[in-house]
């Protein structure tokens, strides 16, 4: 079993609910990426998924579009980022770290190489936002003989058919995105969340984590109550962006966000009745 | 033609975009699908074409210009009398007509010169549609004149200001507004690119140039022209004219990408001659972009054809050797623009100068007995403020 469905399964145990914060790597800089990879983990956090820069990131919203312009210009490249990671394993990060990366990535490099050089640095997943089903198999196939697990995505929009289909090839969890848009900081949770995860619920038990949108302790704990996993990305972004002049003030500020989405999610999971049947 | 994969042009192609817009790619598919052969859906658009474009457009001996060239004999498809000024109208009437049948009330389109933006809010205009049109910053401030036109026409025009600032932001930005209105909204999409069923339903919206043309030229000369030559930035009016074509092994195919400053220069947008394969916008095709995928800013005088990637279909011809990429810079489109507009009376687009440009030299090597067909996608109004400019500053005489 992967180093993320051991995570789950603990978790499910434990009867708590996975905290997976987002970050760009290289924003503003790997030295700081370096930094608050861990100062997140003693914050809270169960899973990690550090983002790949992209310079056509057509998934996201203005936040991350600018840090991953910033982490550009700061020079970031695949090679480096996966030098980070394997800094931070040696530094003792043991929670799983997934890579957040856009196709033509992975594509350019090379399919086989990017999964051997991410499994090799101490990645456990791989989150694709513009690859569906249909155009994954083979990176799948590679990913799986590799150790890693490639995260579907599912959305409000998907058919019964579609969800279907995925949940068949999905390992580790499923990404629920809880809106039709892309990441950014919204006021408050879509009410049609709910049924859309029941739909999923319905045909299989793999962990879904919901991300996209969740903005604060209190509707993190609100979704908490409903999904087995938490993603924040765009909200902990500006948090640092906006307050952090130095790695060492930028991991700080990410332990205390952190450590108040924990608060939250501890809060809405103890409050559910159990949804998974 | 045959496709490998149900959306793929050999390994060209595909749908790479995030899971939130599949349902709705399906749902287009199947639409096109049905109005493909639907009698009904193609003479609503027959009629339009005829009474509101002003089809068919003539193919006209451009004789001065042959005797310029001094071999074949040339002939323009004159896309550039379309109504708005370019080919692009064929595909908004097309997708628009497709739109209401789907019942969206909603429109977004990117556009980099603004002629597809223009195309798309006149055709909004015409049947009472939402129009939102998605725009660079740096292309609204080239061609202010076609923002006002499409704020004219009602369309909302939106500047983007990330990344280049242009064509390819612009289709971001589109993608980005379609996956959060994708209840309401259909993304009328200006070329042959982005994921299936796109490449496919605008070469059979934009596939009328080249049944025109062929019919034209039999009717005119008695026989099949030798070539056919069209500009290619995401390549719509070239897969147009070239579609007609396919079979017809001895018709000599030719795609005219921007070489800007220079193919041995970083400032250019040859993505088939210079690129490497790669997804962009939601298709796998050639592409100008780095060791880590990161896409490279493409450059070209003309906006329409600033562009990193091309339609994938242009990417299995060239693969399959069906046609032929050539480059031309910067300065031989300029030359072929002041030609064109001295000898003919006609002021191409900078877009289809760049056709031109090769169309001369390709008529001097084929010779007399030859005879080639050149694709004017657009007129050039849009351009000559920035024409006066570039040739100043280029040191030609007028």
């Amino acid at each position: 079993m992967s180093r993320i469905a051991d995570t789950f399964k603990r978790l499910r145990a434990e009867k708590r609910t996975a905290l997976i914060p987002y970050i760009t790597a290289g924003d503003p800089s790997l030295a700081a990426t370096e930094a608050i990879v861990p100062a997140l983990v003693s914050g809270g956090a169960d899973l990690i998924e550090i983002g790949i820069p992209y310079s056509d990131p057509l998934a996201d919203g203005p936040t991350i579009q600018l840090a991953a312009q910033r982490a550009l210009e700061a020079g970031t490249t695949i090679a480096k980022v996966h030098e980070s990671v394997k800094q931070m394993r040696t530094q003792g990060v043991e929670v799983p770290l997934l890579y957040l990366v856009y196709y033509n990535c992975i594509f350019r490099q090379g399919e086989e190489r990017f999964v051997a050089d991410a499994a090799a640095a101490g990645i456990d997943g791989l989150i694709v936002p513009d690859l569906p089903l249909e155009a994954s198999e083979s990176l799948r196939q590679k990913a799986k003989d590799a150790g890693l697990d490639l995260i579907y995505l599912l959305a409000p929009t998907s058919t019964p058919e579609r969800i279907k289909r995925t949940t068949e090839q999905a390992s580790g969890f499923i990404y629920c995105v809880s809106l039709t848009g892309v990441t950014g900081v919204r006021t408050h949770i879509s009410t049609a969340l709910e049924p859309f995860l029941s739909r999923v619920r319905k045909v299989t038990d793999i962990p879904l984590a919901v991300g996209f949108g969740i903005s604060t302790p209190d509707q993190a704990a609100q979704v908490a109550g409903v999904a087995d996993g938490v993603i924040v990305g765009s909200a902990l972004i500006n948090t640092i962006h906006e307050n952090a002049s130095s790695p060492e003030a930028a991991a700080e500020v990410a332990y205390s966000f952190m450590a108040s989405f924990r608060q939250g999610i501890d809060r809405g999971t103890l409050t559910t009745v159990a949804t998974n049947d | 033609m045959s496709t490998q994969a149900v959306g793929y042009f050999g390994e060209f192609g595909g749908q790479y975009v995030p899971e939130t817009l599949m349902p709705a790619l399906e749902e287009l598919t199947r639409e096109f699908e049905a109005v493909r052969n639907d009698p009904e859906f193609q003479n609503e658009l027959q009629a339009l074409r005829q009474s509101y474009s002003g089809r068919p457009t003539p193919l006209y001996f451009a004789e001065r210009l042959t005797q310029y060239a001094g071999g074949a004999s040339i002939y323009l498809k004159r896309e550039d009398l379309n109504h708005t000024g370019s080919h692009k109208i064929n595909n908004t009437l097309g997708q628009i007509l497709l739109a209401i049948r789907m019942g969206k009330r909603r429109i977004i389109a990117e556009t980099g010169a603004g002629q597809h933006g223009v195309a798309t809010a006149t055709v909004c205009a015409r049947f009472g549609l939402e129009c939102h049109v998605y725009m660079g910053e740096e292309d609204t401030r080239r061609q202010a004149l076609n923002v006002f036109r499409m704020e004219l026409l009602g369309a909302k025009v939106h500047p983007v200001a990330s990344g280049t600032r242009t064509l390819k932001d612009a289709t971001n930005e589109a993608i980005r507004d379609w996956v959060t209105n994708i209840e309401s909204t259909h993304y009328i999409i200006g070329s042959v690119v982005g994921p299936h069923p796109y490449p496919t339903m605008v070469r059979e919206f934009q596939a009328v140039i080249g049944r025109e043309a062929r019919e034209q030229i039999l009717e005119i000369s008695g026989r099949l022209p030798d070539a056919v030559v069209a500009c290619v930035g995401g390549g719509s009016n070239a897969m147009g004219i070239f579609h007609p074509f396919i079979d017809d092994r001895e018709v000599a195919l030719y795609g005219v990408e921007a070489a800007g400053e220079g193919v041995d220069t970083p400032r250019h947008a040859a993505a088939l001659t210079l690129g490497r394969i790669g997804v962009l916008h939601g298709a796998k095709s050639y592409l100008l972009h780095d060791e880590d995928g990161q896409i490279l800013p493409a450059h070209s005088i003309s906006a329409g054809l600033d562009y990193p990637g091309v339609g994938p279909e242009h990417s299995y011809l060239k693969e399959t050797g069906r046609a032929q990429y050539v480059p031309m810079t910067d300065r031989e489109a300029l030359d072929a623009f002041v030609k064109l507009s001295q000898l003919e009376g006609i002021i191409p687009a900078l877009e289809s100068a760049h056709a031109v440009a090769y169309g001369i030299k390709l008529a001097r090597e084929l010779g007399p007995k030859a005879q080639i067909i050149i694709n004017i996608s657009g007129r050039g109004d849009k351009d000559v403020a920035e024409a006066a400019e570039l040739l100043e500053k280029g040191g030609f005489q007028l």
